[in-house]
């Protein structure tokens, strides 16, 4: 009948369409973004971090790096929390992605200094060496144009001061980026939450090893820590290490947890036998080193 | 006007600029390829990765693609139907505005007007272009049709009509925003709402704009080149049905493991599964009209190209499902995996389909015998060898680093940090490029053949009339 009937048949396959469209896509706007799945705490951006957000958009970093983390075992120890629905009801548009090339930056927030992504964005190889990221240290050359961001404000219906537009003068786009990474994933306050706590006695599994041992273990430090505490613990970013006199167990705790609120990573997702690895290496390797 | 002739004219300018789309996306494929493995030939701002990949995506879906869809269609729908076109100037003007709708989405994209939207990453005045671009082009299908001299409506007409509807309703429900600025709009959805419109359509785009088109275009070409029809009309009428309502169903399998709803995403994965059905329902239509017709395999060029297509139809919708599985999901998404498993559908099979269609076309558009079969045979390799090198070397990569993300030490820890696995994959991004030069120059090829064949194809015998419009 509808092989004869066009009008009919157009009827009917917006009807097959319309099926699994309204209850798949127009039905969880019920629950979705509701007191259902609100978050206390949850804070819209701010212009700067807006702006940010609004950069990252047009720079295309959603190609490659994802925001949200799912609940599986190996992207929690990776990046943190996993992502919970209410964290997202003023991203517009949503950016989680599709494709890690990159590494998730839904927890990004407060991992590393400010100082770190200026460096990082400026170029991404100087802080991790083999990474295929283009430089954007070009963003600092562009000043932000506070109208066009108080417009934009209006049009999210974001709260903001005049105060905070004013602000923005004389900032520039790397400034707006940095601040928006550094708000990625913090309104909920995960990290404190999840922060490990050490039970037990510490007891270094490698106490007394010799220089050649270490020697191998340089390659931990200049992975995970040359970046902020140079090549040769000199200290970029970080602090000086050579002779660091934190007792082991403070030493492996700092590595192991972090420092919230200094900017230190955790490094738990090293594990512990790597940890302590560090902890040895970084306490005596050049000390003995002196030695020689 | 009863006596008017069938509409050839547009035909050619659509097969002429969605090759010249075609050709752009590639080779910006390419050149992103390179940028993967070769962070310094980015030339910030406009020349990076981020900004030349949606180049890529949309010059390929949009251009290439939706191209190959206007041409063929605006033939078949006039052979179909028995009557020419219903306005050759409303034609007209489809043909400018794809061009003009085409052009604006590389140069705002390049500008770095994106909504971030994957496949949809057009800003609002492009949306508006492409509605429009759209309307234009389905007024002219429907009413071809309702004029139509033909009381029977076949297959091809059917896949027409649902693309036509579906892209439309899918299109302009995700394109809904706020504008701040002339190039600046704001989802009008937040969050996890926006990410499961986005993907209800983007995944359905796959299903509205890449599988009912090349479907369409399957039926009619597949018994055209054979010279017998289509095995069982029955089984396209069951897969259709069942195709065109279960496909809405499934966009949230995109977003497995996210916070969008549970049950979203167990009906997405459910309905995935089923899908292997309708989409093997057309397989095997295609497999068993080619009874007693196998020869043609090695005997006629365009029937490698059909069947191989249909094949890599088959493997995707297999593939497809699996990746839908929460388990499988959990593993491989977000990896190179993914990436290998959309070239395997766009590079296999939508473009293996649409180079059959276009080489059937042009003798009976320009009135000449195509140029060069073994040129045409050996785009064929070129492109086949191509795409595999592309997918197998990606999917490998995708199982290999997803492996390194969930190892883990005994004592509970991740044993390779993010940039340990991301190292490994240099390797396969090299041989990815490879594939893609391989495959580009088949595409060159091919333009070449299409070149020659208008320029110094011999006058067919048979098709002379009908190219002179008198058919």
């Amino acid at each position: 009948m509808w092989e004869k009937k066009p009008v009919l048949l157009i009827i009917m396959a917006t009807g097959a369409i319309l099926v699994g469209t309204i209850i798949t896509m127009v039905l969880p706007f019920v629950w979705v973004n509701t007191d259902a799945d609100r978050i206390e705490g949850v804070k819209p951006y701010t212009a700067l971090q807006q702006e940010g957000r609004d950069i990252y958009i047009r720079e295309g970093c959603n190609n490659c790096h994802t925001q949200t983390v799912r609940p599986l075992v190996s992207d929690v120890l990776r990046y943190g929390e996993y992502s919970k629905s209410g964290e997202f009801v003023y991203d517009r548009p949503f950016l989680w992605g599709s494709k890690r090339t990159g590494p998730d930056l839904a927890r990004l927030g407060g991992k590393y200094p400010d100082t770190w992504h200026y460096k990082h964005m400026e170029s991404p190889r100087a802080m991790v060496p083999k990474s295929n990221m283009p430089d954007y240290g070009w963003l600092s050359a562009n000043p932000l144009d506070p109208q066009m961001i108080q417009r934009k404000m209006e049009t999210l219906g974001f709260p903001f001061t005049a105060e905070e537009i004013k602000a923005l003068e004389g900032k520039n786009e790397m400034d707006a980026m940095v601040a928006y990474m550094q708000k990625l994933g913090t309104d909920i306050p995960w990290r404190q939450s999840n922060a490990t706590e050490i039970v037990g006695d510490l007891t270094n599994p490698y106490a007394g090893v010799d220089h050649d041992s270490m020697e191998a273990w340089e390659s931990i430090y200049t992975e995970n820590c040359a970046a902020c505490h140079g090549e040769h613990m000199e200290g970029v970013i970080g602090p000086e290490l050579v002779g660091a006199d934190y007792e082991e167990e403070v030493l492996f705790e700092i590595i192991y947890t972090g420092i919230a609120d200094g900017g230190m990573p955790s490094f738990s997702s090293l594990g512990t036998d790597k940890v302590w690895k560090l902890v040895n290496f970084i306490k005596y390797y050049h000390l003995e080193e002196g030695h020689h | 006007m009863e006596n008017r002739a069938y509409n050839y004219a547009i035909v050619r300018s659509f097969v002429t600029w969605s090759v010249i789309w075609g050709l752009v996306a590639v080779l910006v494929g390419v050149i992103v390829s390179f940028q993967m493995v070769e962070p310094d030939l980015n030339f910030p701002p406009y020349l990076t990765f981020g900004r030349l990949r949606p180049i890529h995506t949309n010059a390929g879906i949009y251009g290439w693609g939706v191209g190959v869809i206007f041409a063929t269609f605006l033939y078949i729908v006039q052979r179909l139907c028995k009557t020419p076109l219903w306005s050759d100037k409303l034609a007209k003007f489809q043909l400018w505005f794809f061009n003009a709708t085409i052009i604006a989405s590389a140069v705002t994209l390049l500008l770095g007007y994106t909504t971030s939207k994957e496949y949809h990453e057009m800003e609002w005045p492009i949306d508006v272009m492409i509605i429009i671009l759209w309307v234009a082009f389905a007024i002219n299908i429907v009413m071809t049709i309702l004029k139509r001299k033909e009381e029977q409506m076949y297959i091809s007409l059917w896949y027409m009509l649902a693309a036509i509807i579906g892209v439309a309703i899918l299109f302009t429900v995700n394109a809904a925003a706020v504008p701040a600025s002339l190039f600046k709009s704001y989802s009008a959805y937040a969050g996890t709402n926006d990410a499961n419109v986005h993907w209800w359509f983007g995944h359905n785009a796959v299903a509205m704009a890449l599988t009912a088109p090349p479907l369409a275009m399957f039926y009619y070409f597949l018994p055209k080149s054979t010279g017998v029809p289509i095995y069982s009309h029955r089984l396209s009428i069951i897969a259709f049905w069942s195709l065109i309502f279960m496909y809405l169903w499934t966009g949230a399998h995109h977003l497995l493991w996210t916070p969008v709803p549970d049950w979203i995403q167990t009906l997405a994965m459910g309905f995935s599964v089923m899908l292997i059905a309708p989409s093997w329902g057309s397989v095997f239509n295609g497999y068993l009209s080619m009874n007693g017709q196998w020869h043609q395999m090695r005997d006629n060029y365009l029937i490698k190209y059909l069947i191989l297509g249909i094949t890599f139809y088959g493997l995707q919708t297999l593939q497809g499902p699996m990746q839908a599985i929460r388990t499988f999901s959990a593993f491989i998404h977000y990896t190179d995996w993914v990436p290998a498993h959309i070239h395997m559908g766009t590079m296999g099979w939508v473009s293996m389909i649409s180079f059959a269609s276009i080489y059937f076309l042009l003798p009976r558009i320009y009135g000449k015998e195509v140029y060069s079969i073994p040129l045409a045979n050996l785009q064929f390799w070129l492109i086949l060898v191509g795409q595999l090198i592309w997918s197998i070397s990606l999917w490998i990569a995708g199982v290999l680093q997803a492996g390194m993300w969930n190892a883990m030490n005994p004592d509970g820890s991740l044993t390779f940090t993010f940039m340990e696995t991301m190292v490994e994959m240099y390797p396969y991004w090299w041989a990815r490029c490879l594939g893609g030069l391989v495959y580009m120059a088949g595409l060159i090829i091919f333009i070449y053949n299409l070149y020659m064949t208008a320029k110094k194809g011999k006058p067919t015998v048979n098709n002379a009339a009908a190219a002179a419009g008198r058919a």
